[in-house]
């Protein structure tokens, strides 16, 4: 009979007595499974949801986008002919102003103007219900509506009055569902919408105003959305217009989501990380106990490979039930938490059982569970006959058989480039997967350093007499593993927590703690030519404003870089993503300084010249000389680079990628932009006198925007946090995992102990002080591991400085003495309860 | 004899390394054991003789001498090879029987027969349980059974596959009297009635004496006197 019969004959024969002491190895398996399956459906609901909602999220089945200009004839033409109606869309911030009691009160809204074939999809609903045609029409006034929030905000009622620019007009009721709002990405401020036509005496539309124009396609049915997406792109290639269709109506939720999901799913995968160390453990644990089985069957003649597969076969089929379990797990929590998922939701989500994120949580559980039980299995057929009747002299190796060890590094090579593959974020993937080997590698270490020093502590004189202390650093010391199982899986799963925890309080410190003490009070945006002397004089007489910045600015797309195609040269760098800020300026501003190449003299009146932002040409693969063509308002401009500059970005100040010479953008209607530093005191009232003076002016409270994006990021952290508590819960069951183990050691313990004359009190602080000592490695350890992960991502992540958040991180060792506190102390009733007459004859 | 030994030890020494330093347990054991012998080894607790059987087993590895098993050198062989040999020519019965907990008697039984690829293992397991008195007791788990049925189950399992070698060690260390009686009788009789050559570790000389052949040791060395009894043989 081959060995693979016989050792699938034993396994089944061992397998017989049920899964009794498989309780934990099932558990972290089928947790750290269930969660990344539980994030990989919720994705794929919001996909889906996304996917099937896609034209009702885009407002039509395709839609061209043009920045700060309406269509030109050719492009209208083209729209006319191919679509069976078109809608014309107005996007643009703006200040809603309202007289209420005798106060002026001011908004920042997201304007969205409309035309009458609004909305071609879906509907809005109003509070009163009325059509938004009649909303629109408005009474002696045009009609407006607006999110209860703004409206809330300024006090207004419906029936009131409110100003956008120059232009007045009537809040006819509040918005409680805009089918395409999804659609606008990111908006500072809520919406408010307006007919386009309302606003044409309103000043918020002059040339240079900051604006995009939506085209709203409804394509004949059966259309060809990439044959049409072509079209537009060979067509329109130059002039700026870019394409989003309803397979991905709202594409940077999509994007959001993705990224999102593929972030925690890589946190998952560290749950399942702890969640092997326990499986490894569980295993260790159980092929413990068959030494004797291993020995006996080797002595009837087994050989090693018989022996192995035997062993295999039991953990693959414990593996599979795991797996099931996660599995079912992870498909039904989502369903279950349907709508509660939903109510937090934004967008649309369609829960069902989606085979592709199990699949792949499948793919990982298997892995992970291969590389954390072959290094337990591969010293399975190491045990020697003689172990029947010799087990307490020659000790196993550290390291099992080198073909063990590179097949573990195969394994862990297959699951990270799994991990890379599904989440397809390669680079975060590297990083998450060395974070989690790294830490594993430290906290191995300071498991045997913590093992070593408790060795060597029982031997120093100093703790002679404190038998409480003795026995439980010979305990932590000893030979058993409960040590090393502690402070890794305990280790890992604090290690997560602390770096999510210094991550988070990093970037809250760099946005609330140290931007505004540099940060201006306000952006203003959309200040005309003509209105610029009025806007500085106003500030520059108040002696509350302490610096005031402004810039021309224009927007434009970089559409070729030496002629060629910007994305074949530079990829899908960031900066080609949509359009950028543009200035022009004659001497080099203050806050910059050229790092490459020479500035434009003052009175240059050569061909266009640019500056270009050092670190992002850099990126980009630009060198001085180049040409780049910059589609402005519908016109390439090319010039070529002159210098670089370091442009900082991170003082919310002004800051350019692109600058040119005035001559070069001569000509072009544009707008500037200011920052205002002021006192807080002096803020309300610089904002009242300007708004009043320039209705069509926009200003942005830099206070509010940081409130959003900290906002955003409570929600990004504490979704990060849910995957880290996972990650630790799995911690803690392989805690007790390890607890449990060591019961019967610890009752046998107890008894020689009260054998010997020690009180419960003694032995009780000694199981308290043995485990609060583990905890403190852990913990101290998964400080530094966290730190250090926090550090590597604030430093080359995120770009910002980074110091160590001290509650967060005191708060994670306290955690680590509580949690092996809790567990060790939940095990220790037991043995300090039980007989030790009817324990040592058990012993016997 | 003419023949040469089934079991043949020259110069065996045995030192094990442990955590406390290295301890000598056998020191230049030269000892000679034919087919259908039996010999019984005695001694003082912690005289090597378990060591000693082990060795014969190849389930310890000499650090000394040479082993000869039915001609073949035990020194070079690897665990694997070792497992293979003791599968086709060696029975070994413990003091506590080590029975596999999770297989049933019959199962227990049948493992050194399905190793070495039998096809009637279960068949023939039922036979050599019957034999042994446990006919009625096929199915039941080691816990199942009381000391004296688990060595009787150990029994048939060391014969089961007709072993030219048979290596006992303290059959009877976990049994009372009545049922260390009933163990050795039959040890005795399949030994008997299959031609094996039987190895007996035993502290109780009434039962050493029972074997054709007595070897004593003491400190890890065979003693003197039964050393020259061998050479005179």
């Amino acid at each position: 009979m081959s060995s693979v019969a016989l050792a699938t004959r034993f396994a089944r024969r061992e397998l017989r007595t049920g899964l009794r002491g498989f309780g934990i190895f099932l558990a972290c398996l089928a947790l750290g499974v269930a969660a990344i399956a539980a994030v990989g459906s919720v994705r794929a609901s919001i996909e889906a949801g996304l996917a099937r909602e896609g034209a009702a999220l885009l407002g039509g089945d395709a839609e061209l986008e043009l920045t700060y200009r309406f269509a030109n004839e050719a492009e209208a033409a083209w729209m006319a002919q191919t679509a069976q109606a078109v809608s014309e869309i107005v996007d643009f911030r703006s200040m809603a102003v309202a007289d209420v009691d005798g106060v002026t009160e001011r908004g920042l809204t997201q304007v969205k103007a409309v035309d009458d074939a609004y909305p071609l999809v879906g509907t809005v609903v109003l509070s009163p219900d009325i059509p938004l045609d009649q909303a629109l029409a408005g009474d002696e006034n045009p009609g407006g509506v607006m999110e209860p929030v703004l409206a809330d905000r300024m006090g207004l009622n419906v029936g009131d009055t409110f100003r956008l620019g120059t232009q007045d007009f009537t809040l006819t009721a509040l918005i409680e569902v805009e089918p395409d709002s999804s659609a606008g990405g990111f908006g500072l401020g809520p919406r408010t919408i307006v007919r386009t036509v309302d606003l044409e005496n309103s000043t918020l539309l002059e040339p240079g105003t900051l604006f995009s124009t939506k085209y709203r396609l409804d394509l004949p049915a059966g259309a060809d959305l990439d044959a049409t997406r072509q079209e537009v792109a060979t067509q329109f290639a130059e002039s700026g217009a870019r394409w989003t269709d309803a397979r991905n109506g709202a594409p940077g939720i999509a994007e959001f989501v993705d990224r999102l999901g593929a972030f925690l799913i890589l946190v998952g995968l560290s749950g399942l990380a702890v969640g092997g160390v326990g499986v490894s453990a569980a295993v260790r644990s159980y092929l413990g106990t068959k030494t004797s089985v291993i020995a006996t069957l080797k002595t009837l003649g087994a050989d090693r490979n018989t022996i192995f597969l035997t062993y295999v076969f039991q953990i693959a089929v414990l593996t599979a039930i795991g797996l099931v379990l996660g599995l079912i797990l992870g498909a039904a929590l989502p369903l279950i938490f349907a709508p509660i998922i939903e109510a937090q939701l934004p967008v649309p989500a369609a829960f069902a059982i989606y085979p592709g994120p199990l699949f792949e949580a499948a793919i990982y559980g298997t892995l992970a569970a291969a590389i954390f039980t072959l290094w337990p299995l591969a010293r399975a057929e190491e045990v020697r006959a003689a172990a029947l009747f010799r087990d307490a002299l020659g000790a196993g190796r550290l390291l099992p058989a080198p073909r063990y060890l590179l097949g573990t590094i195969a394994l862990a090579a297959l699951l990270i480039t799994a991990a890379a593959l599904f989440s397809e974020t390669w680079m975060l993937t590297l990083w998450t997967a060395g974070g989690i080997i790294g830490s594993l590698v430290v906290l191995a270490a300071a498991a045997l350093l913590t093992r070593f020093l408790a060795a060597r502590a029982t031997r120093l004189k100093a703790t002679r007499g404190k038998t409480s202390l003795r026995l439980a650093l010979g305990a932590i010391g000893g030979p058993r593993e409960e040590a090393t199982s502690v402070v890794l899986s305990l280790g890992l799963g604090l290690s997560v927590l602390a770096a999510v925890g210094q991550i988070d309080g990093n970037l809250r410190g760099a946005i609330n703690g140290e931007l505004p003490d540099v940060a201006p009070s306000y952006f203003f945006v959309d200040i005309q030519n003509d209105q610029l002397p009025g806007f500085r004089e106003r500030l520059d007489t108040d002696p509350q404003v302490s610096r005031v910045d402004t810039a021309p600015m224009l927007r434009g797309i970089i559409t070729r870089i030496n002629g060629q195609p910007a994305r074949d040269v530079a990829g899908d760098h960031w900066v080609l993503e949509g359009d950028r800020g543009i200035t022009y300026s004659t001497e080099i501003p203050t806050n910059t300084s050229v790092t490459e190449g020479e500035w434009w003299d003052a009175d240059y009146a050569g061909p266009p010249l640019i500056s270009f932002a050092a670190e992002e040409a850099l990126e980009m693969g630009l060198n001085i000389g180049d040409e780049l063509t910059i589609n402005i308002l519908g016109r390439d401009i090319t010039g070529t680079i002159a210098s670089f500059r370091e442009v900082d970005f991170s003082n919310a100040g002004i800051g350019f990628i692109l600058s040119m010479n005035p001559g070069a953008l001569a000509g072009a209607p544009h707008t500037h932009i200011a920052t205002v530093y002021a006192e807080e005191e002096a803020e309300a009232p610089i904002l009242r006198d300007l708004s009043n003076q320039f209705p069509n002016i926009t200003a942005i409270r830099v206070r509010d925007a940081i409130d959003r994006v900290s906002g955003l990021l409570s929600g990004l952290a504490a979704a990060t946090s849910y995957g880290a508590s996972a990650t630790l819960l799995t911690g803690f069951l392989v805690l007790i995992g390890a607890a449990a183990a060591g019961q019967r050691a610890r009752t046998y313990e107890a008894a020689v102990l009260k054998t010997l004359g020690a009180a419960r009190r003694t032995i009780l602080g000694s199981f308290a002080l043995r485990s609060a000592l583990m905890g403190l490695a852990a913990g101290t350890v998964a400080l530094f591991a966290g730190c250090l992960g926090g550090w590597a991502v604030a430093t080359y992540v995120l770009d910002t400085s980074f110091s160590v958040i001290w509650p967060s991180a005191l708060t994670i060792i306290a955690a680590g003495i509580a949690t092996t506190l809790l567990a060790g102390l939940a095990f220790s009733w037991g043995p300090l309860a039980a007989r030790p007459a009817q324990v040592l004859r058990n012993r016997e | 004899m003419s023949n040469p030994p089934v079991l043949s030890l020259t110069s065996v020494s045995l030192s094990l390394r442990g955590n406390a330093g290295t301890v000598d347990i056998l020191h230049d054991i030269n000892l000679d054991i034919h087919a259908g012998e039996t010999v019984g080894m005695v001694g003082p607790s912690g005289s090597g003789k378990s060591s000693l059987l082990m060795l014969m087993g190849g389930l310890e590895r000499a650090t000394g001498g040479q082993i000869m098993a039915l001609g073949q050198d035990l020194g070079p062989m690897n665990e694997d090879a070792l497992a293979r040999f003791r599968r086709a020519h060696m029975g070994v019965v413990f003091q506590s029987f080590h029975l596999i907990p999770t297989m049933t008697a019959l199962e227990n039984v049948a493992v050194p027969l399905e190793l070495a690829g039998d096809a009637d293992a279960f068949d023939r397991a039922a036979d050599e349980l019957t034999t042994v008195g446990l006919g009625h007791r096929l199915d039941h788990y080691p816990a199942q059974m009381s000391g004296g049925e688990q060595q009787r189950v150990a029994l048939a399992r060391a014969s089961a596959p007709r072993p030219e070698i048979l290596l006992a060690d303290e059959p009877t260390g976990n049994l009372d009297g009545s049922n260390g009686a009933a163990v050795v009788d039959l040890l005795f009789g399949l030994q008997e009635k299959h031609g094996a050559t039987l190895v007996l570790v035993t502290h109780a000389m009434e039962l050493a004496e029972r074997c054709s052949r007595v070897v004593r040791l003491r400190d890890g060395r065979i003693d003197a006197e039964e050393a020259q009894l061998q050479a005179a043989q």
